[in-house]
Order: C-alpha cells, then sequence, then structure tokens
C-alpha cells in the first residue's frame, strides 16, 4: 500500500493534493455565496419571469477544509441541483463559487483546473458508467484527459480499484453489466478519485444500495477520506446516514436553507420547525412506540412559484400571520448554528419569538 | 411456519413455495421453499434486501408473475382457494376482490390518459355490476377514506396532475375499491419523501385497523416494517430465515442474518468516526444456491454442519423460528440433527 | 490498508462470468438466434453468388436467342426459364445481384456515415446548431421517400452513379433523425455528464463515450434501410431512371418482363422474388442484430 501511494504522489501531473493548498487552513475549502438557478419559465417582455422552477433560489454555504458537510432534504429542495452548480455541470443564474481562495472561472482557476479539485459520484451507479468502457478505462479516462499517459494511467487505475476494495486482476477488465450495484459505486468512487480532488461531492451516491452494502460503501467513504485527506459535501435524503457522516449539516426547504450547524445539534436538537418535522418522521425503530401523528400533511409544495415569506409557512404548525409576509434570514442563533425561521429571531413579530429589541432595550 | 392466529383457518397460506425463472440461460430460483401464513387481520412485513425473492413472493401470491417464464412451485391457498389452480377468468374476478396489491409507482395502477376517478368507478361496476352513478359514489367514498382533500375534485384528475403523496393514496383507493379481503403492498413508500412516508404508513395502518384487512408488507427498510408490522418475516436468498412477532424480531434476532441487517443501520452508531458493522460478502448467485444454509459464506459463527442441508425452523422464543443450527434443536428430532451434523463433519 | 483488509463486496455474484468483450456477446447472441442466422445464410449465399457469377451462372446473362424466349421455369436448357429475349433466367438473376446489391448497399452505407455525423453533432451540441440541422432534414422528411428519389434521380438523370446519389440524398435525413435521438439520449446521461466533470473536452466525449453507445442503434437502423434502398432502386431501374438494358438488375428485369405477365408470369415474377427474399433477409437480420446488442442491466 505504501509503494502504491508513493508511486501517486511522484506522477508530475498530479502534485501531492496537501500541497496543493492555498489559503491555508483557516480558508474555507469551498465557499458559495447567493447561488441561484432557475428552470425555464416563460421571460415576459416585461419584467419577471413566470412560471420557472425555482430549483435554488439564494444559497449560501462554505465547507472547511477536511469536514463533511451534510445536505438534506426532501425531492424539490434543491441539493442535488446545488450539486451540479457547486460542480459547475450546469450554470448558475448567479452567484460565486470561491475555492480555496479562488473565484472559480477566474483567471488564476479556470473550470479545467477546478474540475481536477473536485469530483462527484452519482446516485445512479448504472447511468453513471458508460457500459462499453472496461473498468479500468473508465477510471483511467479522467487522468489520461488531463494528459496521464496510457500505462500511467492504467495503473492509477489498478491502484485505485485495490483501493475501493476491488482486486484489480478480476475486475479491471470487466464491464459494468458485470458488476453489481455496490460495486459499481466502488468503480464511480474510484473514478472520481482518479484526478486526486480535494472536494468530492457525494449526490444521493449511497441511496440506491441495499442496506448491508450501504454500510460497507459508507465505512469505504470514510477510510479514504481519512487516508487522501478528503473534504466531502455529502447530499442524502436518509438522516441517519448523514448523522453518520456529516460534520455539519445544511437542511434545504424550496430551494432555500432552512438551518445549518453542527450535526449534532441539528439531528438532535434542530431549531427549524421543518427540520423537527423531518426528524420526527423518520420510521421509529421502536416497536412499542411507533408514530402516532404525521409530522406534516401533504406534500412537499411545487418548487415553481414557492409561497412567499417563509416557504414553510403553509405546512408549519406554529406558523403565524408574519410568516406569510416576511421571508427570515439566515441568521446565527448560537455560533455556528444559524436558522431561517422568524421564530428564533428576536423582534421579528413571531408571538412565539422573543421580544423585540426595543422592549427589551 | 407455524400460523400465528390463534383460531381459524389462515387466510393466506403458503405452503414450500418455490418461483423459479427459465429463460435463455440457467433457471433462477427466485423463491425457494417459502411457508407463508396470515391470518385474518394480520399484518405480515416480508423484509429483504434485492434478490431475496420477497416481491417475487408477493406476486406469486396473485399469479401476477408471467406464466412462460416463472414456474411456481408448492401451494398458494387463499382464503380458502388454490390460487395455483384457479383459471383465467377466475383469476380475475380473485385479483381485485380476495386480493388487491399496491405498488412501489403508482404508474403501474393507473392509465395515464383516463381520469383516476373514472378508473376506480370502472373497476367497482366490473367486479360488482353496480351502475355508474354507484361506482362513481363509492370513488368518492374511498378518496375521503384514504384523505385525499377536496375529493370531489380531485376525482376528476388525470394521474400525471396528481402529486407522488397523492397518487399513493389515489392507488390505495383504487385497491380497496371492491373491498378486498387481503392487501398486497410491495414496497409503496420506498419512493416518496419522508414526511410523505410516515403519512401513507400512517394511513395504511389506520384503514387495516378499521377494515379489518390483511396485508403482507413488503419492504427492505426495517424502519417501514417496525412501523406497520405484527409480524416480521426477513428473506435471504428466496427463503424465509426468521419470522416471529415485529417486537421479538427486532429486540432478539434469532438469525444471524438479521442480527447483521440490525447492526449495519447508521443509526445504531452514536461516536463519529467509529465504523459500521458489515456483513461480508454478497448474496449467492440465484442460480447455484448452495445446499445448506445460503447466509453460511458470510456468516461469522458458521460451522461444518450449516453447509450440509437447509437449516430446519427452530424456535428461538413462542411462535419467533428462525432457520439456524447456533439455536437449541427442538428436543423431538434433535438427535436425527446432530447425526445429520456429525454425518457432514 | 483498511480498505484492502475488507472483503471486496459482491465478488460471487460475479465471479463465473469474466470480463469478456461486448462485441462477443452480441455475436453469442446473434449465434443463439435461428431467424438471423437463416437471413444471414440467404444473404452471404446471394452477395457470394454475385461476387463469384461468371463461375456460379450456368450461361452468359447476354446472350439472346430469337427462338428460345420466355421458356417456362423447370425448361431443360434454362433451369428458370428464359426472359422476353430468350436470355438465361438464373444467369441474369445471379448476374443482376451484383447490381442491385450495390445499389442496395452503397447509398445506405454513404447515408450512414454522413447521416451519423450530422446527426452526433446536432444532438451533442443542441442549441442552434442543432435546430439548423434537424429543421434542414424536415424539409427532406416532409417529402415521401419514392418521390424524393425520383424527383432527384429525374434532376441529376438517368444512370447508376446518380441513383446512388439520389438515394444517399434520400437516406440522409432518416439517418440523421436517428442519429439524433440516441445522441441526445446518451449526452444526458449520468456516465457523459461524468466525463464532462472530470475536465474533457467535446470531441474527446464524443469519441470516448458517445460513439461507442450509439453507433450500435444507428448501424442497425441502417441496415433496415438497405432493403429499402434496394426497393427504391429497382424502382428507379423500372422507370429507367437507373441502370439500362442490356444491364441484368432485378427492378430492370422487372420491368423489361412485365409485358410477359400474362404468358409467362412464374419467369415475370423471378426478379420480384429475388428482391423481396434479399430485403426481408436484411430486415431479419437487422431486428437479431439488434436484440443482440441489447445490454442486459
Amino acid at each position: 500500500m505504501t509503494v502504491l501511494a508513493h508511486d501517486l504522489a511522484h506522477d508530475p501531473a498530479f502534485p501531492d493534493p496537501t500541497l496543493r493548498d492555498r489559503g491555508g487552513p483557516a480558508q474555507p475549502l469551498l465557499s458559495v455565496t447567493g447561488l441561484v438557478k432557475h428552470f425555464g419559465g416563460k421571460r415576459r417582455w416585461r419584467g419577471e419571469t413566470k412560471g420557472a422552477v425555482r430549483a435554488v433560489d439564494g444559497v449560501d454555504f462554505a465547507i472547511a477544509k477536511g469536514e463533511t458537510l451534510g445536505i438534506v432534504g426532501e425531492s424539490g429542495c434543491g441539493k442535488s441541483t446545488t450539486a451540479r452548480l457547486v460542480m459547475q455541470i450546469i450554470p448558475p443564474d448567479a452567484g460565486e463559487i470561491v475555492f480555496d481562495g479562488e473565484e472559480v472561472g477566474s483567471r488564476a482557476l479556470d473550470l479545467t483546473a477546478y474540475r481536477r479539485e473536485v469530483q462527484m459520484v452519482f446516485q445512479d451507479s448504472y447511468a453513471s458508467l458508460n457500459p462499453r468502457l472496461t473498468v479500468e478505462d473508465t477510471i483511467a479516462f479522467g487522468p489520461r484527459v488531463h494528459g496521464t499517459p496510457r500505462r500511467e494511467a492504467t495503473g492509477r487505475a489498478h491502484d485505485l480499484l485495490a483501493r475501493v476494495g476491488l482486486e484489480p486482476g478480476r475486475f479491471a477488465g470487466r464491464y459494468p453489466h458485470e458488476l453489481s450495484g455496490g460495486q459499481r459505486q466502488r468503480i464511480n468512487i474510484a473514478r472520481a478519485l482518479a484526478l486526486q480532488p480535494r472536494l468530492v461531492i457525494l449526490d444521493e451516491a449511497v441511496s440506491a444500495l441495499d442496506k448491508s452494502v450501504e454500510a460497507q460503501v459508507l465505512n469505504l467513504l470514510l477510510d479514504l477520506k481519512a487516508e487522501f485527506g478528503l473534504t466531502y459535501m455529502f447530499i442524502s435524503h436518509d438522516l441517519n446516514v448523514v448523522r453518520f457522516m456529516a460534520d455539519r449539516v445544511m437542511v434545504m426547504y424550496l430551494g432555500k436553507v432552512a438551518e445549518v450547524g453542527p450535526s449534532d445539534v441539528i439531528l438532535n436538537n434542530p431549531s427549524h420547525p421543518y427540520t423537527a418535522a423531518l426528524l420526527a418522521s423518520m420510521p421509529s425503530m421502536d416497536p412499542d412506540n411507533r408514530t402516532e401523528e404525521a409530522p406534516l400533511y401533504g406534500d412537499p409544495p411545487n418548487p415553481i412559484d414557492p409561497p412567499p415569506g417563509c416557504r414553510f409557512h403553509t405546512r408549519c404548525r406554529f406558523t403565524s400571520a408574519i410568516c406569510a409576509n416576511r421571508e427570515p434570514p439566515l441568521a446565527a442563533v448560537a455560533g455556528p448554528h444559524a436558522v431561517a425561521c422568524l421564530m428564533t429571531q428576536p423582534g421579528s413579530g413571531h408571538p412565539q419569538a422573543a421580544a423585540s429589541r426595543e422592549v427589551a432595550a | 411456519m407455524s400460523s400465528l392466529s390463534p383460531a381459524g383457518a389462515p387466510l393466506v397460506e403458503t405452503k414450500n413455495l418455490t418461483v423459479d425463472f427459465v429463460g435463455t440461460g440457467k433457471p433462477v430460483r427466485a423463491v425457494a421453499g417459502v411457508d407463508l401464513t396470515l391470518a385474518p387481520g394480520e399484518v405480515v412485513a416480508l423484509l429483504g434486501e434485492s434478490g431475496s425473492g420477497k416481491s417475487v413472493t408477493l406476486r406469486a401470491l396473485m399469479r401476477l408473475l408471467p406464466e412462460k417464464r416463472a414456474k411456481i412451485g408448492g401451494s398458494i391457498r387463499v382464503d380458502g382457494r388454490d390460487v395455483t389452480a384457479l383459471s383465467r377468468r377466475e383469476l380475475s374476478a380473485f385479483r381485485g376482490s380476495t386480493v388487491a396489491m399496491i405498488f412501489q409507482e403508482p404508474g403501474l395502477a393507473f392509465d395515464p390518459v383516463y381520469r383516476v376517478g373514472d378508473q376506480i368507478a370502472e373497476a367497482v361496476v366490473r367486479h360488482e355490476r353496480v351502475s355508474r352513478a354507484a361506482g362513481r359514489a363509492r370513488a368518492l367514498a374511498l378518496f375521503e377514506r384514504v384523505r385525499i382533500p377536496s375529493p370531489e375534485q380531485r376525482l376528476d384528475n388525470y394521474p400525471h396532475e396528481m402529486s407522488g403523496g397523492m397518487r399513493q393514496r389515489a392507488m390505495i383507493a383504487l385497491a380497496l375499491a371492491c373491498r378486498p379481503k387481503v392487501l398486497l403492498a410491495d414496497e409503496p413508500t420506498t419512493a416518496l419523501d419522508a414526511t410523505v412516508q410516515i403519512q401513507i404508513l400512517l394511513l395504511l395502518r389506520e384503514l387495516q385497523r378499521e377494515l379489518g384487512l390483511a396485508v403482507i408488507f413488503v419492504t427492505h427498510d426495517i424502519g417501514v416494517a417496525t412501523e406497520v408490522a405484527d409480524r416480521i418475516a426477513v428473506m435471504y436468498a428466496g427463503r424465509i430465515v426468521e419470522s416471529g412477532a415485529c417486537r421479538d424480531v427486532i429486540r432478539a434476532p434469532a438469525h444471524p442474518y438479521t442480527r447483521g441487517l440490525l447492526a449495519s443501520r447508521a443509526d445504531h452508531v452514536f461516536t463519529k468516526g467509529t465504523r459500521l458493522e458489515t456483513i461480508p460478502g454478497a448474496p449467492p448467485d440465484l442460480t447455484a444456491l448452495p445446499p445448506g444454509c445460503a447466509f453460511a459464506p458470510r456468516c461469522a459463527q458458521a460451522r461444518p454442519a450449516c453447509n450440509a442441508g437447509v437449516p430446519e425452523e427452530r424456535t428461538a422464543s413462542p411462535h419467533h423460528v428462525a432457520r439456524c443450527l447456533l439455536l437449541p434443536a427442538p428436543a423431538e428430532d434433535g438427535a436425527c440433527h446432530r447425526a445429520d451434523a456429525t454425518a457432514a463433519a | 490498508m483498511t480498505v484492502l483488509a475488507e472483503p471486496a463486496a459482491e465478488t460471487v455474484r460475479t465471479a463465473s462470468r469474466l470480463g469478456r468483450g461486448y462485441w462477443a456477446g452480441v455475436v453469442r447472441r446473434l449465434a443463439r438466434d435461428p431467424v438471423a442466422l437463416v437471413a444471414a445464410a440467404i444473404i452471404l449465399t446471394i452477395v457470394l453468388a454475385a461476387i463469384f457469377a461468371p463461375w456460379v451462372a450456368p450461361a452468359d446473362p447476354y446472350k439472346s436467342s430469337m427462338i428460345r424466349r420466355l421458356k417456362p421455369v423447370g425448361d431443360a436448357v434454362y433451369l428458370l426459364g428464359s426472359d422476353e429475349l430468350g436470355r438465361d433466367m438464373l444467369s441474369r438473376l445471379i448476374y443482376g445481384g451484383r447490381l442491385s446489391l450495390v445499389m442496395g448497399v452503397l447509398p445506405v452505407f454513404f447515408a450512414f456515415v454522413v447521416g451519423s455525423m450530422l446527426g452526433i453533432m446536432a444532438g451533442y451540441a443542441g442549441g442552434w446548431l442543432n435546430t439548423l440541422v434537424m429543421r434542414t432534414v424536415d424539409v427532406f422528411y416532409a417529402f415521401p421517400s419514392v418521390l424524393l428519389a425520383i424527383a432527384l434521380s429525374g434532376t441529376l438523370g438517368a444512370g447508376i452513379l446518380n441513383a446512388i446519389v439520389a438515394l444517399t440524398i434520400v437516406f440522409v435525413p432518416q439517418v440523421t433523425r436517428v442519429a439524433e435521438s440516441v445522441t441526445t439520449q446518451i449526452r444526458n446521461r449520468d456516465y457523459v455528464e461524468a466525463a464532462r466533470v472530470s475536465g474533457a473536452r467535446a470531441p474527446t466525449i464524443v469519441r470516448v463515450h458517445v460513439l461507442g453507445n450509439v453507433l450500435g442503434p444507428i448501424f442497425v437502423y441502417s441496415t433496415s434501410l438497405i432493403s429499402v434502398s434496394m426497393i427504391l432502386a429497382s424502382g428507379l431501374s423500372f422507370l429507367g431512371l437507373g441502370s439500362k438494358p442490356p444491364e441484368p438488375e432485378w427492378g430492370l428485369m422487372l420491368n423489361t418482363l412485365r409485358t410477359a405477365i400474362y404468358t409467362q408470369p412464374m419467369v415475370a415474377a423471378l426478379p420480384g422474388v429475388m428482391i423481396f427474399i434479399t430485403s426481408i433477409s436484411f430486415n431479419l437480420l437487422s431486428d437479431g442484430l439488434r436484440s443482440a446488442m441489447e445490454v442486459k442491466a
């Protein structure tokens, strides 16, 4: 293993990731501000577009070096769109993405260089592998694109296969349809690591796997993170998995951030009513203490023309008149824990909120 | 599997049910001898991972498998009738009125070009030979029953005009249209968001209780099984390896596979940085099942005797059985088992 | 290290099927399809007979005989009878396969090359380029292919070469449309996105990830056009826009023999039978190819 690591480190085209650090430990690896993406809709000859899907509608977040940020939310909350925007698969309508202090797309960090630093693992393990390419060709593709000679690229593919727990001698020449779902997802992980990225976006990467296979892949992800000093953006709808993986959790609802903070705070003591409802919706594992009442009624609303004010107010049990009129800003409640709910914001006018500052003064 | 129902005949009873898929390659034994009983008003969860045979078992109960490709063996009795002997005509009357099914994808149940209400009304008219107005009235009552908001308008919706959770409710309404005695549910909440899933689970539980339905609920999610089931039957490689009251199976799993499944769940780990317990290896090749316990190659506690023959059911606690040699052998035929084991060793 | 210590997951299931090439699998599946095999055998026979016509044919296809005209099938001298100029039908049919096959295959081949390029370009690029290519293609689509072939051929003038050009132009839009739709599907697959994410540029992605996955379906579709091409070519010859007498060509033979339809219907029908057998064989083979190329998930 150490011998293999040595080989990798000495490829001149791929300097050791730790040597690529620019901004130092205090600089977030990724920071995103004001990210917006609307899909479709007809542009009126005057004024706003109508009927657009407001998939991501003003999202700010940062990921520190070496941490795992979990992103949770239901369908239509914009978590996958956020991943694709960060990955630059689709262009954002607005917003700035800064990677280790350099703006993405600037002269200091063009798209090709950025894509070596950030890689992604998709949910559908089968659709994300070319059925006509062997496993080793799939993994070697990225390095080959960046100019690594074929022999070295294949060698790297074999090393990575070994690291994701697949014996190179048996698997290198296989095709995707000859592999199981878990094996395919390991290939996808190896492919993402072939460019030695610093940030890996895992978009529901374990969601399609059986539970027992999921556990194997989650362990693998933890090992790889430690071994390569990776930073993860981990997107999932499964709160248990996020609890296991993430250092910090960001909860999204209809294209906006509802709550963000350390994972034990968010998942044990949530401040946003939506986070609380999401947690309460997880099936109970206690046969004597089953869920008796659904925490929320109805389906998540359509991201086309989302409700005004707080987007959650149509389903929130604490909703008051003010919620429909005022959009709650994402404001810190304690240290790194920030919530977008008027109840947590003194002076917001919500009956449950603390008294206004003026009265207190 | 001994029936748990205290009195009366079981509503569903399979004995040594096998399903083999034959095609171009080697035959695949998807179900390898399932004995399953369902008492009236009981909810059984069939729990298993992909390829365990849980969905195939469910479809076999309704003979929904392609006849040419799937060979069914053993016996299936539902409500006193031999399902394997039903004629085509009897089968279509049997489906819907005795047994109804709900799916993961409501798209399988609804025709996209007809209004949802009309499809439900039509099912009622066809099965019960009542007027269209009566069918329509039943559809409306069912929509109210499954808590679809503004049911009158929703009856005139096309399937694509409904949200995911709403479509799932409509499909439940369709399944209940002809007052079935048994409801078969094939992962009906898997494609739903968490907040919607729990609503559907609670609805199913409520309907089951009020209508006295017997339900077989196929799922891969232990949490979902815990929410709905009276009894859990764990499937592995085409067999039920453990079966017992929900509480017993979750609290005191008897089969190493069930224990492994429970332990590998991420919610069991509370300290950061610890690794998940995993079940090593992979499920067996269904074209060549091992002669013994199919889980033995992955089992840390496997012994030579495990490979000798498929383990019989042994009792872990009252009404809780598992096919595992680790459990104490039953008193009467224990000697015989031991003899087998020594012979194999 | 810990990674290696953990046993590779799920190796049992696939251990028996060691990595085999995709095309090896296609050939294996094709070999198990009796219909496709028979069709392939028929095509092979006709092709070989056409290539080795001077050795296979029992007589000179151009040698006419005024006294032995329109002999019936099964005649002592002419196995399949003789035509209106007393030429041996069997020999003419064998020789006729040469031109007919060329007229069937060549336009489709050219259309496959041009149409694939246009379609893949339009499908992968999307946007205005797609609109430009596909709307142009739609213009050609507006005319029935028979009419289009006749009109083009008539404009270019009679002759084999011009007929091939005309037929190519008829088929390019059809191939382009199929190529475009297949490419559009592939373009949105996750693996193409993953390739884009790894920093690859469009030509590399098309070469490595798109071509291999689209050429198969386009090829299968194109083989099904061969029969259409043969029939159209025969039609052109029938109208005097393709090959010229005394050249043996099935379509032309059908034309010149039509006067004999009441006296020797069997003989008159023979060129048609050949066109029918050949085109249906190509169709069956392409059907077999299509099902053999379906990769099971």
